[in-house]
């Protein structure tokens, strides 16, 4: 793997607002299948980072590639938007507060976007769905609404909607930090599934048991970079780093209190 | 109270009653048409665009309606816009409440929480694509009370046009004031002929709402 191109390859990114900075020089590539957890405490940029990568929010500097494909290229506008729309097909992602959207059923979130975007029939795009449903558990649920789930169903039929566009890689953005604990398990089920089947992930996360059983990779962010990275045997059990162990021995304090 | 006389000049109140019913839908449509335009215009990505949506709102907002009627109808035809009483009404209230309507449209667009965009975009929709299939039908639900308001109002502004002589229920009651010497009367009538309609206006609202929250 090593001698080929990474799949996704982040050089020097840079993002300030104003005059924060909030990433300052981030690179990282990921392999095809690999899965990376970014930790860190709350205003290190990891979610920034994540959010830079479909474009959420742009770069103001540096670059990011999936495969062959520069995702924030420079471009007219009009032909940017296309770019993007292309590219974001490609990308799934996850948000902490699930955003299914609540006029339409769990079917609906799921087909909406295939049917849309790649020209799906209703039929197709009702099989489709009905897969990814059977996928993440929730087929029994494809005729409610969202508000008659749970936290963490919600968060199953997201992730079924985002795979329903055939992703090469997803990205979780604090996918269980919304969720009461006794939810957080049938979400973090459906991930490992994913990491079986060799999905390229990025996951940003507070869950470090979580991160250490299922990433190949971790790191650590604080305040715009990246401190520490490594695999999660080394970053978890044995940091280097002096910032990476005292946010680990708060972080473990604060889920014992 | 005159109740004999009330009940000889109802059914010409009833008729003017209609050209008030008239004039507030066809200035509600209106309304409608330039609300949208304001607001795809202060939600435009063209700095320009959003200049001159904002100089609509507060231009209309800023200054009496009575005001622009006038010089909608009075002042138009010196520099060649000559139109009727009842079209100057339309217009002029059109474009009046038009501008309320925008505030209302913009506020319930921009209250959709903005994960809904961000969810629809990371799917691979367009800005546009976002906002037809997710957005607008979460916004449409908000917006219908806040429109209902927008309506009731422009229902009770139809009564200033009687200022530039449409024949509607204010300009009605004060006609037969004229003959009648009978103020109290006459404008009771034509209060209560407001009210009924701005009842009904309102039953109308509320079911549309609940009928939009229920699915």
């Amino acid at each position: 793997m090593s001698a080929q191109k990474p799949f996704i390859d982040i050089r020097h990114a840079k993002k300030s607002f104003g005059t924060l900075e909030v990433l300052k020089d981030i690179s990282l590539q990921v392999d095809r299948g690999q899965i990376v957890a970014i930790i860190g405490p709350s205003g290190s940029g990891k979610s920034t980072l994540l959010r830079a990568i479909n474009d959420l929010d742009p770069l103001t500097g540096g670059e990011i590639w999936l495969e062959d494909k520069q995702i924030n290229m420079d471009l007219p506008h009009r032909q940017y938007e296309r770019h993007i729309n292309e590219v974001r097909q490609e990308i799934g992602m996850v948000f902490q507060h699930f955003n299914l959207f609540p006029h339409l059923k769990v079917r609906e979130n799921v087909t909406l976007a295939p049917k849309m975007l790649k020209g799906l029939t209703d039929a197709e795009a009702n099989a489709l769905a009905e897969e990814q449903l059977t996928k993440v558990g929730m087929i029994e649920r494809i005729d409610y609404y969202p508000s008659q789930l749970s936290g963490g169903q919600k968060q199953r039929v997201a992730i079924a909607r985002a795979l329903a566009m055939k992703p090469k890689v997803m990205l979780f953005d604090e996918a269980t930090s919304a969720l009461d604990p006794e939810l957080v398990e049938e979400v973090n089920l459906v991930m490992k599934q994913l990491a079986e089947e060799h999905m390229t992930m990025i996951i940003v996360t507070h869950e470090m048991g979580f991160a250490e059983s299922v990433c190949d990779r971790v790191l650590f962010m604080d305040q715009g970079v990246v401190v520490e990275e490594g695999p999660p045997e080394v970053i978890f059990r044995n940091p280097k780093s002096e910032r990476t162990q005292n946010f680990l021995r708060k972080h473990l304090a604060g889920q014992k209190a | 109270m005159d109740y004999a006389l009330m009940q000889r000049v109802f059914p010409f109140f009833l008729e003017a009653a209609w050209i008030t019913i008239l004039l507030s839908v066809l200035t509600a449509i209106l309304g409608l048409i330039c609300a949208m335009l304001g607001t795809a215009a202060r939600l435009s990505r063209f700095r320009v665009l959003r200049f001159l949506g904002a100089a609509y709102v507060s231009v209309f907002r800023g200054t009496p309606a009575l005001i622009q009627l006038f010089i909608l109808y009075f002042g138009g035809p010196q520099i060649g816009i000559q139109l009727d009483a009842f079209e100057a009404g339309v217009i002029g209230l059109g474009v009046n409440v038009g501008a309320y309507m925008t505030e209302t449209m913009r506020g319930a667009i921009i209250s959709v929480d903005k994960g809904q965009g961000e969810a629809a975009r990371t799917l691979g929709m367009s800005k546009w694509q976002a906002m037809r299939n997710v957005i607008l039908p979460q916004a449409m639900r908000l917006m219908i009370r806040p429109l209902g308001v927008n309506l009731n109002t422009l229902i009770k502004s139809t009564a200033l046009v009687a200022a530039i002589s449409v024949v509607e229920l204010t300009y009605t009651a004060q006609r037969y004031i004229g003959s009648t010497y009978k103020p109290f009367e006459m404008f009771l009538i034509a209060g209560l002929l407001y009210m009924i309609i701005i009842y009904v206006v309102g039953l109308a609202v509320t079911w549309a709402d609940r009928k939009a929250r229920l699915n």
